[in-house]
């Protein structure tokens, strides 16, 4: 999988909007490449651009600079005929769910089906498996009013999937959703990661969604991508500000409230735990530390914890600490307030 | 004055007139209409085919034909209606012009119905590649399809109303035996009468909209 092209390139990506108010710069030269089959997360607080850059990806908005590659192909060089044949391989489900609501389920699952020309008969019976898959076949002459948000994604999924994309791109899928329903839709999205071979792009600005199912993710702010890796990197290691915003999370407030004190935040992989590091650097510098935030998360299968601690007063005391980390070649970084 | 058989076979006939004028007008003006609203819609400039100087006039044209009083354009478009109905008296006479004074208000209705489909689902059919065309008949046609029957509704009534000025054209109806009897010999009782009949025409008309805006809305559990 490796040694094959990237399945989406973004290259020099910009998309201005012109207002009455003047213009807004919503996308500015993002640089991305999306692998196949794998499952991308683009990750940022709202307004950050998340809409407009997914939207460009299957070119329902149109760039401004800069062009987008889907299979090595230009979108921008495509007629807009060519363009909507591209879409159908590309499926797309919202945080509304946008279902048809005059029609019914079938007839919501069969309509990109009516779109791309099927056959009546042939259109029904794929619909009828993809409502099998997403556990909603005995729904089928069930209208959207009808239905509870998790299985109106349910059939916004089997819905973006009946014309067998290669990609399935997800704006907010779960932010409409409660805790429980949005597992149980990540677990779909996953599973048909895995089982169909559909590369699946989320976009999110909760952190736990991205921990959740993503191999990768970009994490972008105001309309440039701030930093791009795999999750578990970012996640022991987040370089931006932003990345520790979003990963920090009310950690970050918290640890304000201490005073003026220096911090460093101290970040684990599977390899180590909290105790021994944390007993072990008291013992060797016979100082006492302030724990401030402390956290495990399991990312694909692997302990990653963070943890900030509050350092003594005395400068001596804060240099063998410092010395005591490096020599134990653990992974730390100093938190300053601006960076919070 | 007395309830012969004249006055009752005169008033069956208003009604004949009223209707027929009524519905045949309606139905030019939904032909006429549906499409000029589906273009307001489309396009605008944010619509999903969007022409704006073009979408722009056309509003320019509806709102000045609006803006006409219907009895001034009855006049104006006389010569019109010669050429289409052949004559410029009777039922017939009215209705070229209550076509062209009620097709720029159809269109406007229609086009309010369109406002109502939800941008999102629009927005998921351009995701899988669905052209303007395909937009328009499986989108925006049969999900604003309980709001155009209300619309229909109130379309009808406002012709039927537009109708009742036909006496000035001698062109019938109940509006027309409304103002020969009741204003010019005053016979109050006979406009009552004509025009508690009108009430229930219109009042059946709103009913039945309403009831199959309602029956054919999915959205409703
Ligand atoms: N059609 C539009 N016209 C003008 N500005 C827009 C439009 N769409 C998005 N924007 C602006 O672009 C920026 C990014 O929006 P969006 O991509 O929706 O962010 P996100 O999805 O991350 O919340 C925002 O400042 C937003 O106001
Ligand atoms: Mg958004």
């Amino acid at each position: 999988m490796q040694s094959e092209e990237p399945i989406i390139q973004l290259v020099g990506l910009g998309k201005e909007f012109f207002t009455s108010s003047g213009p807004i710069k919503a996308l500015d030269d993002i640089n991305l490449s999306i692998e196949r089959g794998e499952i991308f997360g683009i990750i940022g607080l709202s307004g950050a651009g998340k809409s407009t850059l997914v939207r460009c990806i299957n070119y329902l908005e149109v760039p401004t600079s800069g062009d987008v590659l889907f299979e090595n192909q230009s979108l921008a060089a495509m007629s807009s005929r060519k363009q909507r044949l591209a879409r159908q391989s590309m499926g797309m489900i919202f945080q509304q769910f946008n279902l048809l609501a005059q029609r019914n389920v079938l007839q919501n699952v069969c309509f990109p089906l009516e779109i791309a020309n099927v056959p009546k008969k042939e259109a029904v019976k794929r619909a009828m498996e993809l409502l099998e898959l997403v556990g909603l076949k005995e729904r089928s002459k069930a209208y959207p009013s009808q239905l509870s948000g998790g299985q109106k994604q349910r059939v916004a999924i089997a819905r973006a999937l009946a014309t067998n994309p290669k990609i399935l791109l997800c704006d907010e899928a779960t932010s409409a959703l409660d805790p429980n329903t949005t597992k149980s839709i990540l677990g779909l999205l996953k599973e048909i990661n895995k089982n169909m071979g559909v590369t699946v792009v989320v976009i999110t600005h909760e952190m736990t969604v991205i921990e959740a199912i993503c191999d990768r993710v970009a994490i972008i702010d105001q309309s440039h991508i701030a930093e791009v890796g795999c999750v578990a990197d970012i996640f022991s290691e987040p370089k931006s500000k932003i990345g520790r915003q979003l990963i920090l999370g009310d950690a970050a407030e918290q640890a304000i409230r201490f005073g003026s004190n220096r911090r460093i935040r101290i970040s684990f992989d599977g390899r180590s735990s909290f105790e021994p590091v944390l007993s072990n650097m008291i013992l060797a510098c016979k100082v006492p530390v302030n724990i401030m935030h402390a956290e495990t998360r399991d990312i694909g299968g692997t302990a990653m914890g963070q943890m900030v601690i509050q350092l003594p007063e005395e400068e001596i005391d804060q240099t063998r600490v410092l010395n005591y980390l490096k020599t134990a070649k653990i992974n730390f970084e100093e938190v300053k307030d601006y960076d919070l | 004055m007395t309830f012969d058989a004249a006055t009752i076979g005169m008033l069956k006939l208003g009604v004949w007139e009223t209707l027929f004028m009524t519905f045949t007008s309606s139905f030019f003006a939904y032909l006429i209409g549906i499409p000029l609203g589906i273009i307001l819609i489309v396009m605008d400039k944010d619509g999903i085919y969007p022409v704006p100087w073009l979408q722009k006039i056309l509003g320019l044209i509806i709102n000045l034909l609006r803006s006409v009083p219907f009895i001034i354009l009855l006049i104006m478009v006389m010569p019109i209606t010669k050429i289409i109905a052949g004559t410029t008296l009777g039922a017939r006479a009215v209705i070229p012009p209550l076509v062209i004074a009620s097709a720029p208000y159809v269109a406007r209705v229609v086009e309010s119905s369109f406002k109502e489909v939800d941008a999102g689902v629009i927005e998921a059919a351009k995701s899988m590649g669905a052209s303007a065309m395909q937009i328009i008949l499986k989108v925006l046609l049969p999900e604003a399809r309980p709001s155009l029957l209300v619309g229909a509704a109130l379309s009808v009534t406002t012709i039927l109303a537009y109708s009742a000025m036909s006496g000035f054209v001698g062109g019938g109806g109940l509006g027309d035996i409304a103002i020969k009897y009741g204003y010019y010999r005053y016979q109050t009782v006979m406009m009552f009468i004509t025009v508690a009949i009108l009430v229930i025409i219109v009042q059946v008309i709103q009913e039945v909209g309403m009831k199959l805006s309602r029956m054919s809305d999915k959205r409703i559990k």
